[in-house]
């Protein structure tokens, strides 16, 4: 009854290939922007935004990098917590020694230095596939790990190797608190997310797509699989890069290589899988799902009112986490978007069954 | 209704449920200590013993009236010894229970993130034993408190005792030192001290990094069979001490001439090695084993003997257990100072408690009447000086128990108090800090 | 020439612990087509179970044999593996048919999270014993034509010869025995085995069941070396080179690729190494591994992967 098209004609090309064609859609969208720059700020607690918001909104922007190649072009890849160092320890450099960059600059040249290195390790990709290629880019992986570790130029000299940053401003307003912290991160993945959204309405994101789908019959058609499959390392690497970027400086502000390591990569991948393959919305509610529930599996025996030891409790919350993944592969193998998209279909019919 | 929607609902709920519990608690009438554990991981085999004898202490103090008729209430969160779940344990519980007095992370990672995050928070950081050596500055290091030792003082106490061994710092030029180290902020602390000495009496220092978890140390064993180094220098930490241990037997390098740092000398690291471990040499963080110190059978008599013991009771007077118990008296000796100035019987601020970490002066009859005789040395600290006090001795395993090996050995102020000098001044340049003046001390 | 043999024996060595691991995961990978992530756990899981039941047998029964009690605490062990291959395939496996490879394998990786966290309840978090009565003192070999002997492990050794022969066991089984031909049809083609009669949930069940039995072997090797605790999991991660470089459906690509990894862990890190800082073990079999990929993209004896369109 509420979402229909009823009465929305489009009368121009222009009209019918934008964005958000529904009005409905629009309204929505447009409502939840508003909810998330001025409703959360102000109702949220300083915990939520620093142990929820900031962190989801973080990775969520690499989830959607993720999603762009594994999702939308089929090239499994277990590195991304290593892209999301790169990006992290590049802007750092950049930031640490030559301090006159803005913020925002050294974030991007971060996300460049990431898609750099994303590229070379997306070489094998042309040759190898499934996976076998999921297990190479382990080698991306673990080789990072060790360069950030072993060579000094990269941590700046510091002996302990790790590293730190603070004082961050974007155009003279500090990024402090954790509303600021929130609304930095909320303003970049905004425009992020829009980008991706273009991306894989365009014809680069359809070509990754046939590359998916079947990529013989692509090549056939005359999509150009060197370009298709390095172009999507290339933005994927540049997304989760920036991610990286914002997740060292603005979420943890002091890190190790430790903090990219191979659990980092297989959290995104959940994310990604959870909130369904080739799909933008899905990386956000993928993202919001693993950020939320370790959480709440940590508190629960607190609310519940069970005295646990620390350890039951970080033991359950390993079981119950792996038993949801498995759970909700089996319920919904395409993911939170899908049964994002069948709730839509439902309304567009509702208040009737079929 | 499906089973889909269901579990949506379900979903929906218990999001909800959080998003309204997620608010920090109303402040309350005690002290608060939180206490950031590892009792799952690689590391839980020597984070588990710390943890009980730290909760041990608080539950001792509250049995004997709390500090000055304040009770202590303390609140566990697991960190598995990873940097960001411990930033998340420090954001959970900082504003709980009228807000944290002081955290204790018991990892040289997130003391390094940490310290980012205290002086706008105003909660002390202690770190006995571990943490950033150049800490021990309290002029820049306003918030840090590396109380009992640092991993210099570790490294140089140990450098000291080989050169006794041997018969004079002399004797050690041309011998190889290698050191074995977690490839982490933890392992790689003690180089820069340890290539200063090399550098001094002329010893060659080797460098062998083992990744986490450290179960992987076949190629360092090898490489230590090659070079045939005079001495091993062991920081490890969870499994990969045993596994060092386990390697060594293996390659056949004599366990007599390994010698750990102070987190690498205790029972979990050695017992399931056993008579292969024999005459492994470690530090002892001025307490090594101590089954018959009166705070044990304080302890054994007020807890356990009632069931109210955190842990079994054989652990009790185990190694990582009196650090454990160490580590929470200083936090709690810090409260009580603090009340010395700011009121007697009332609940102590972060800030408060840090005047009171500043300004700690345990001496033998405090540590006596504590229960501590001969388990530690008197340690006072000051403004300048976070550490309090830089002695530390040897003990080695023989099999069975640790026992004591060597007289206490003083860490060399005069190498150790110019690096830390000069680290502090490169820590305050990064991150523009004005190193405070003796006035300002006073305040 | 002593020193590098002695690396050269430790990495042959070495290597077979990873093929045991590796063999775990192309026995799943054969039969169901799914990359098993959660061996590692499933090592872990067993070497707990026979650590733990080693510890309790003798207090529960009174036996004061270690052999009988290690022998008890095995089958026991075995039993446990059973279960849990029996559980994966009724709660997992079967709902899951016919999904695509990457979804299978983040299955198997909730999996292996569950069984990490129920290892740990279960039986502890703590380091455990596995005392096979193993000597853990080396061996010196050839002291007069190597100088002071080339350096070898005895318990290396014994767990080489026991790979071997369960490679060898397994070898025969699949190809003497029924169901090893079940097996082998099943890998071949599901739906051509399924329309002779081949239920394949027994399948599955057997052949997880048998992928325990790996882990639990591996488990009480790596156990009995380096002690039981949860890190013994991660050691799993060193096995998937292994498992590309061979080839994901070869047996013996399988102990092959684990040589091969075995050997050059040891020999890039004690002569490579030092001239870039160390550490270089964790990633160097990966980049091996991609290396021949690039040359061969099924690894080394796996099957030619054919396109079609």
């Amino acid at each position: 009854m509420f979402y229909r098209e009823n009465g929305q004609f489009k009368t121009s090309y222009r009209a019918d290939q934008q964005i958000f064609p529904v009005r409905q859609d629009r309204i929505a969208v447009l409502v939840l922007l508003a909810l998330a720059f001025i409703a959360v700020p102000l109702l949220a607690s300083e915990y939520l935004l620093r142990a929820v918001g900031i962190p989801f909104l973080i990775l969520s922007l690499a989830a959607l990098g993720l999603n762009l190649l594994v999702g939308y072009c089929g090239q499994v890849s277990l590195g991304s917590g290593g892209f999301m160092a790169v990006g992290a320890y590049t802007a750092y450099n950049v930031f640490v020694r030559l301090p006159g960059v803005p913020l925002v600059v050294a974030l991007l040249l971060g996300g460049l230095g990431a898609t750099a290195v994303g590229l070379l390790f997306g070489l094998p990709s042309l040759r190898i596939k499934g996976l076998y290629l999921a297990v190479a880019t382990l080698a991306a992986q673990f080789f990072i790990d060790w360069a950030f570790l072993r060579i000094p130029w990269f941590t700046h000299g510091s002996s302990s190797g790790s590293v730190n940053v603070s004082g961050l401003t974007v155009l003279g307003l500090p990024i402090e608190t954790p509303v600021q912290k929130y609304l930095f991160c909320l303003a970049l993945v905004a425009v992020f997310a829009l980008a991706a959204r273009n991306l894989v309405r365009g014809h680069i994101g359809r070509a990754w797509m046939a590359m998916r789908d079947m990529d013989v019959a692509a090549a056939v058609i005359g999509i150009r699989p060197v370009h298709a499959k390095l172009s999507a390392f290339a933005v994927s690497s540049f997304f989760v890069g920036v991610a990286g970027a914002l997740w060292g400086f603005v979420h943890l502000g002091s890190w190790e290589p430790a903090a990219f390591n191979i659990d980092r990569s297989f959290q995104l991948l959940f994310m990604v899988i959870i909130g369904g393959l080739g799909s933008v919305a899905g990386s956000f509610f993928g993202a919001a799902f693993i950020v939320v529930l370790p959480i709440v599996l940590d508190q629960a025996p607190a609310w519940l009112g069970l005295p646990m030891s620390t350890a039951l409790s970080s033991h359950l919350t390993l079981m119950v986490f792996g038993a949801l993944i498995v759970f909700f592969l089996i319920v919904e193998p395409h993911g939170l978007a899908r049964l994002w998209s069948t709730a839509r279909e439902k309304l567009r019919l509702w208040p009737f069954p079929h | 209704m499906t089973f889909k929607s269901m579990a949506a609902a379900l979903a929906a709920a218990a999001c909800a449920l959080a998003a309204t519990s997620l608010q920090a608690q109303a402040p309350a009438k005690e002290q608060f200590f939180p206490s950031l554990v590892y009792r799952t991981g690689a590391y839980a085999p020597n984070g588990v013993p710390f943890a009980n004898g730290f909760a041990d202490y608080f539950k001792l103090v509250n049995a004997r009236g709390g500090i000055n008729g304040v009770k202590i209430v303390s609140e566990e969160c697991e960190t598995g010894y990873a940097t960001d779940k411990g930033v998340e344990c420090y954001e959970r519980l900082k504003a709980r229970h009228g807000g944290a007095t002081v955290f204790q992370p018991l990892s040289t990672g997130i003391t390094l993130a940490l310290t980012e995050k205290v002086p706008t928070d105003k909660i002390p950081l202690l770190t006995p034993g571990y943490g950033i050596s150049g800490s021990q500055d309290g002029l820049v290091y306003k918030w840090n408190f590396p109380i009992a030792g640092h991993y210099w003082v570790a490294a140089d106490v140990l450098i000291q005792h080989l050169a006794k061994k041997e018969g004079g710092f002399d004797k050690l030029r041309g011998k190889k030192i290698t050191l074995i180290y977690h490839d982490s902020p933890y392992g790689k602390e003690p180089i820069p001290l340890l290539q200063e000495r090399a550098k001094m009496h002329g010893f060659e220092l080797g460098l062998i990094p083992v990744t986490h978890p450290g179960v992987e140390q076949k190629s360092a064993w090898l490489q230590v069979r090659q070079n045939r180094p005079d001495y091993v220098l062991l920081w490890g930490w969870g499994v990969m001490n045993s596994t060092a241990l386990k390697e060594a037997q293996a390659t056949g390098y004599p366990r007599e001439k390994m010698y750990g740092v102070w987190w690498a000398g205790a029972e979990p690291d050695v017992k399931d090695v056993g008579e292969g471990a024999k005459g492994y040499n470690a530090l002892a963080l001025q307490h090594g084993a101590e089954p018959n110190a009166k705070v044990v059978q304080d302890v054994l008599k007020t807890l356990h003997d009632k069931d109210q013991g955190t842990g079994p009771r054989e652990e009790v007077g185990s190694v990582l257990y009196m650090r454990g118990l160490m580590s929470a008296m200083l936090g709690v000796e810090g409260v009580r100072r603090a009340q010395e100035r700011y009121g007697r019987g009332k609940v102590m601020s972060g800030e408060q408690a840090r005047w009171g970490f500043e300004n700690l002066a345990l001496d033998q009859k405090r540590l006596d009447a504590l229960g501590f005789a001969g388990v530690m040395r008197p340690l006072s600290t000051s403004c300048a000086d976070h550490m309090g006090v830089a002695w530390a001795r040897v003990h080695t395993w023989d099999g069975q128990k640790w026992v004591f090996s060597s007289d206490w050995l003083q860490a060399d102020e005069m190498i150790i108090k110019p690096m830390a000098r000069a680290a502090a001044d490169k820590y305050a340049t990064d991150k523009k800090i004005t190193r405070r003046t003796p006035e300002e001390c006073q305040s | 020439m002593g020193f590098l043999l002695e690396t050269l024996l430790g990495g042959l060595m070495a290597g077979m612990l990873y093929s045991l691991i590796a063999l775990g995961f192309v026995l799943i990978f054969k039969a169901s087509g799914v990359f098993n992530f959660a061996q590692g756990a499933m090592v872990l899981f067993a070497a707990l179970a026979m650590a733990r039941f080693a510890q309790w047998l003798p207090l529960w029964l009174g036996i004061e044999s270690r052999m009988l009690a290690n022998t008890l605490a095995f089958v026991l062990a075995l039993g446990v593996m059973v279960a849990v291959a029996w559980a994966v395939e009724r709660l997992v496996l079967r709902h899951l048919v016919n999904q695509e490879p990457i979804t299978l394998l983040m299955a198997t990786l909730g999996i292996a999270y569950f069984l990490d966290g129920a290892g740990q309840t279960v039986f502890g978090s703590d380091i455990y014993k596995i005392d096979l009565g193993l000597p853990k003192d080396p061996l010196l070999l050839w002291p007069r034509v190597f100088e002071g002997g080339v350096l070898v492990t005895p318990e290396d050794l014994i767990a080489a010869a026991v790979a071997a022969v369960l490679v060898a066991l397994l070898a025969l089984f699949f190809q003497k025995t029924a169901t090893g031909r079940s097996l082998r049809a099943v890998a071949d083609d599901p739906q051509a085995a399924q329309s002779i009669g081949i239920g394949l949930s027994g399948i599955w069940v057997i052949v997880w069941s048998i992928a325990g039995g790996v882990a639990l072997v591996t488990g009480v090797i790596w156990g009995s070396k380096l002690g039981v605790q949860f890190s013994l999991s991660l050691v799993a991660l060193k096995a998937l080179p292994v498992v590309i470089l061979g080839g994901l459906t070869s047996v013996p690509g399988a102990i092959v690729g684990g040589l091969i990894v075995g050997v050059g862990e040891k020999l890039s890190e004690i002569y490579l190494g030092p001239h870039i800082g160390g550490g270089i073990e964790i990633w160097f079999a990966y980049v091996l591994a991609l290396a021949v990929l690039l040359v061969r993209p099924q690894g080394l004896f796996g099957e030619k992967i054919i396109d079609r369109v």
